[in-house]
């Protein structure tokens, strides 16, 4: 890199001559026009509209050059505002929109469109083209996307995202000339995983949402948040907007560190949960019809003579245990609702909410992750890697946007060629040509095929002890002293794969090891480890970075928080020591077999729960307290990286619906309990946890408190145009509703406040003088593609340890997978669409999961006699046998007496897995 | 299904690839040359046995002029509409086509004869104005000469 010295309309700046002069105009706030640069993506050329006057020395004519496709030599002079740059550009628009309808009225993207922005800013004013447009008819792409050809201006950004960049097959360019066709062969829903991203990507309304149609509502109307996406441990941002007390849609929020610019079709589309059926608005008891204080109230006393013994116990010995209050947690509540919990109950009474395999698998990952040396790298660390192997993760499903993260490494990963070629990253075709010839450096074992595979170098499917064994003999092949007992007995096939993998790593740099808790197999994760360590990495960790995936938004900071098994808080219960439990956000009959859970909720006592959602388990509970859900309420929540990330409301919770937090507060006062009481705002909370957690202190730093002030102003969720705030409420009060307050964060429910730009936590919408469509982000950033000004969001919890401890214990192998002769080993499968609980109560979600099944390898199927499609009866032999009959899906990747089952999906029993299963011959038979 | 006379005249071109699908257009042409146009089916063969999306195909076929997704007729004529031949009377020559055959362009005769279509440009600007009938070049027109060299395609 040199940084060149040129003149900018008459300016003189100083730049980077690695990158093009469309992004240097842009990153010093310029404004120039485009259409196919996109900053994640790069430049192609396509749409001519970035025209720049260019002068070289003492040349007083200059060139017509495409900005983003020219760097800048020294001493050159740029105009952007050159008369025949300007002429040129305006001409360029007016031919891309000769067969533009001009419908803006009806298009969804009116009023955040790249081009009107673009058509007013070249002054391109008067239609003059008096002839037919070009006219198409658009496809049914499914529930996610809609499509508008008619309205396309060929800049190609949407065949480059889906195809080129998320590596979907379903979707093409059609025709030639000015009648260029974008979309699929014929109707159907867009198979890619990453689909909405066209919806951002299109700068017109070709592509738009489709679940935002159903209650559309302007930009310019929209009450935003930023929130972070609840719906897998990824913790990607996200912006909520809301309109008449109602969740209407979901963007993308940049965070280099996490998503960059981009969200996966689950994060985007599941919103529906909020404003649904199953959302709990009002107190649940039964048919009493009390009021949410009076409910308080009674249970508030219920309460405090649960607790009433242990208060008067303290100092003197109890004399007879009396059974006393539990709180049971959830990976899908924040931080500060655990928190507050944990400190209603006590620290011996505060239980997880996890499945117990999950817990195990959860709690060493968290201590692999505490003792390092290997740090959890963020999305700028796995884009910087020189080589990425995946272990026992099928992403697609279990963290989508890290697949989309990896696609986009492999295609614009940074190598020796492109040096020697001088091709710059952002020369999209140019990369595109020397990537094509380059092999593959993204490695993947796991137990079935995945949709990664295909870009994939080589890719190992074994049953998951056969994955731990197969990683401990990377670890062995590259470094002979690391293993006591290396894995002995690999066939030769698998002993050629390792030695082709281990040739691959040993030749890395800097590899990036992903792994998690997905295929629920403990000797996976710490084999993974162990090669995590055995890879080298910068220091000071000097080891290889190492993500670990893990299901749900805060599993993560829930395991941080810590506290017992849920398994223990049942088996108190049943032995008589629970009086009144208090459940937060959780379905604990998605956490363990039925009859335990219901045997718990008997003997629990008074079962309170807090929820957003209507769950198997509130229906039956004795109480359930309206939460607030995730768009409406102020929490930290931990991503697996580690990251702590403020989620911040787009709309407050209508009354009495209010943070889980606050009721336990509530509680609490009631109760009269020493704790809890003092907790007015959200901040009070996380000074009482830096308190009494310093190692989780840092949570509080992921977004200003909520007493920050900007020149004395708070910021406004809603844009300045916001209409009808006096009259919205008129069908209640024909007074001027006051808007609602929000005391836990620096953010207003309003139009009036600091109109600057935020800190990168409270960015709740791009747009700028200019730019009002999201490509207004680019003034958002200190540079295109780098952190937003101050820095990208979230704070980590997790950095390798200073000074190295002793080093952990050395993982053995597990003995090679043997399938027995009348049993399979059940693993689970994921879905993106299927899995997750609040997702799969979003109609257009649900919609794309799959139905029940049973995987099974061809072999077993023909040894078993499956049929595909048919079912089979099975028997599984789970914490409790479980009878099932399932549809038979053939998956030829799967390993010999490997069974596979979708875990999660709704109306399923909770299965727990992995676990042995057997074919049921006699009810088959009957 | 690829026939077997199909598969293995595009095997043979394997070899000139570095990838299997860029071998595509060069496929699409072999099993059109065998089927006359290319069909949904056509294309469906051909991305199996290639290893290539339907809508990659498709989106190659849709650019190109030589290849066809509709039924064509015994003979295509391909008259040039490009710069030096629409100096050279090209549309006089469109004209005579048409009025022969009774068919314009993007059309094909009853019978079944002739498809009639246009392309931007055969590199026969020597010898402007140009058509090219299936597989055989045909400049310095006049309608005499068009006449003349119809008769010769049954
Ligand atoms: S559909 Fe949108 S993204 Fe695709 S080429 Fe047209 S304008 Fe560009
Ligand atoms: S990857 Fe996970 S966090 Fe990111 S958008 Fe998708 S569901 Fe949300
Ligand atoms: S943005 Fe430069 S040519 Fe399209």
């Amino acid at each position: 890199m040199a940084t060149v010295a040129i003149t900018i309309e008459g300016v003189p700046h100083e730049v980077d001559d690695r990158r093009n002069l469309l992004d240097i105009c842009l990153s010093l706030g310029y404004d120039v026009p485009y259409f196919c640069w996109h900053p994640a993506m790069g430049s192609i050329g396509a749409c001519r509209q970035c025209a720049v006057k260019l002068f070289w020395d003492d040349d007083q004519q200059g060139e017509i050059v495409m900005s983003c496709l020219t760097r800048p030599r020294a001493g050159n002079r740029v105009a952007i505002s050159d008369p025949e740059a300007l002429r040129f550009r305006a001409a360029v628009i007016e031919l891309l929109m000769t067969s533009h309808p001009h419908d803006c009225p009806v298009c969804d993207e009116g009023g955040e469109c790249h081009l009107q922005d673009m058509t007013v800013m070249t002054g391109h004013v008067y239609r003059r083209y008096a002839f037919d447009k070009r006219t198409f008819e658009n496809y049914d792409l499914g529930p996610f996307v809609t499509h508008e050809m008619n309205r396309c201006i060929q800049c190609y950004r949407c065949l480059r995202f889906y195809v080129d960049y998320a590596g979907g097959h379903d979707f093409a360019a059609f025709g030639l000339r000015n009648e260029v066709y974008f979309g699929r062969l014929r109707d159907g829903a867009l198979d890619s995983e990453f689909s909405g991203n066209l919806v951002e990507v299109c700068p017109v309304g070709v592509f738009d949402d489709k679940t935002f149609a159903a209650h559309y509502t302007r930009k310019w109307d929209l009450q935003t948040g930023p929130t972070v996406c609840p719906f897998c441990g990824r913790g990607c941002n996200t912006i909520a907007g809301a309109r008449y007390g109602e969740l209407r849609r979901v963007l993308n929020r940049f965070n280099g560190d996490v998503n960059g610019y981009f969200l996966c079709d689950r994060g985007r589309f599941a919103y529906e949960s909020v404003n649904g059926p199953e959302r709990v608005r009002r107190p649940l008891v039964g048919l009493s019809g009390l009021s949410a204080s009076e409910l308080v109230r009674g249970l508030g006393a219920r309460l405090e003579s649960a607790l009433g013994e242990r208060r008067v116990a303290v100092g003197a010995r109890p004399r007879v245990a009396r059974p006393r209050p539990v709180g049971i947690g959830s990976p899908r509540a924040s931080l500060e609702a655990n928190f507050a919990l944990k400190r209603l109950v006590g620290d011996d009474r505060f239980f997880l909410g996890l499945a117990d395999g999950e817990h195990t698998l959860v709690e060493r990952a968290v201590a692999l992750l505490r003792a390092g040396p290997s740090p959890t790298p963020s999305l700028r660390d796995i884009e910087a890697a020189d080589l990425v192997i995946v272990l026992g993760e099928d992403l697609t499903n279990t963290a989508p946007m890290l697949d989309l993260s990896v696609r986009r490494w492999a295609r614009l990963r940074p190598t020796a060629d492109e040096e020697r070629l001088g091709i710059a990253r952002w020369n999209d075709a140019g990369i595109g040509m020397v990537k094509k010839e380059e092999p593959s450096a993204l490695w993947i074992a796991a137990t079935q095929a995945g949709k990664l595979d295909e870009i994939a170098a080589e890719t190992f499917h074994g049953a998951p002890d056969d994955l731990a064994r197969f990683t401990l003999a990377l670890v062995a092949a590259l470094d002979p002293k690391a293993l006591r007992r290396p894995p002995k007995g690999l066939n030769a096939g698998a002993a050629r794969t390792v030695a082709r993998f281990a040739a691959a790593l040993r030749a890395a740099e800097r590899p990036v090891v992903i792994s998690g808790v997905s295929s629920g197999s403990l000797p996976l994760l710490e084999a993974s480890a162990a090669l995590a360590r055995a890879l080298p990495g910068a220091p000071p960790a000097g080891a290889a970075p190492l993500a670990l995936v893990v299901p749900e938004v805060n599993t993560l900071g829930l395991m941080l928080l810590g506290g017992e098994r849920l398994s223990e808080a049942f088996r108190l219960a049943v032995a008589g020591d629970v009086e009144v439990t208090l459940v937060i956000e959780n379905d604990l009959y998605r956490r363990a077999p039925a009859a335990q859970v219901t045997a718990f909720l008997r003997a629990c006592g008074t079962a309170i729960v807090v929820d957003h959602v209507t769950t198997a388990t509130t229906a039956a509970a004795a109480a359930v307290l309206p939460a607030a859900s995730w768009a409406e309420t102020t929490g930290t929540f931990v991503s697996h990286e580690g990251r702590a990330q403020r989620s911040i409301p787009a709309l407050a919770p209508p009354r009495p619906v209010q943070p889980t937090w606050r009721w336990l507060s509530a509680l609490a006062a009631a109760a009269r309990l020493p704790v809890g009481q003092d907790w007015l705002t959200l901040d009070d909370v996380l000074d009482e946890l830096a308190r009494e957690r310093p190692d989780l202190a840092p949570a509080a730093l992921a977004a200003p408190p909520a007493d920050a002030r900007f020149v004395a102003m708070k910021i406004p969720r809603q844009p300045t145009r916001y209409s009808g705030r006096t009259a919205m409420h008129a069908d209640v009060s024909v007074f001027d509703a006051a808007p609602p307050d929000d005391r836990d964060t620096p953010m207003s429910f309003s139009m009036e406040g600091y109109r600057e730009q935020p800190p990168a936590a409270l960015i709740a919408r791009y747009q700028a003088p200019r730019w009002n469509s999201v490509q207004a982000l680019n003034k958002f950033q200190e540079e295109i593609g780098g952190p937003l000004r101050g820095g990208d969001p979230g704070v980590r919890l997790i950095e390798p340890p200073a000074a190295p401890g002793p080093p952990p214990p050395v993982p053995t192998a597990p003995p090679a997978f043997r399938p027995a002769s009348d049993r399979l080993l059940a693993v689970p499968l994921h879905h993106i669409y299927g899995s997750e609980e609040l997702s799969m109560l979003s109609p257009p979600v649900a919609g794309r999961a799959p139905e029940p099944y049973l995987a099974l390898s061809p072999g077993d199927a023909a040894r078993w006699g499956g049929r595909e499609g048919a079912p089979l009866p099975v028997l599984l032999h789970g914490a409790e046998k479980l009878h099932l009959s399932l549809p038979l899906r053939i998956v030829a990747s799967l390993p010999e007496g490997v069974a596979g089952l979708p875990v999660g999906l709704p109306r399923q029993p909770f299965l727990d897995l992995p676990a042995e299963l057997e074919i049921d011959h006699e009810s088959r038979h009957v | 299904m690829l026939t077997d006379s199909e598969r293995t005249e595009i095997e043979a071109t394997l070899a000139h690839y570095p990838h299997r699908r860029s071998a595509a257009s060069g496929a699409m042409r072999i099993v059109q040359r065998h089927r006359g146009f290319l069909s949904d089916e056509a294309l469906a063969d051909i991305g199996a046995f290639l290893g290539v999306s339907v809508e990659e195909l498709d989106s190659r076929a849709t650019f190109a002029n030589m290849l066809f997704r509709h039924p064509v007729g015994r003979h295509v004529i391909l008259i040039c509409d490009s710069d030096c031949c629409y100096v050279m009377a090209y549309e006089q020559m469109r004209d005579h086509i048409s009025a022969r055959l009774g068919i314009g362009l993007g059309q094909t005769t009853p019978d079944g004869r002739f498809t009639f279509l246009p392309i931007v440009c055969l590199a026969q600007c020597d010898h402007a104005p140009a058509m090219q009938v299936d597989d055989d070049f045909h400049g310095d027109l006049t309608p005499e000469r068009i006449d003349e060299i119809l008769a010769r395609y049954e």
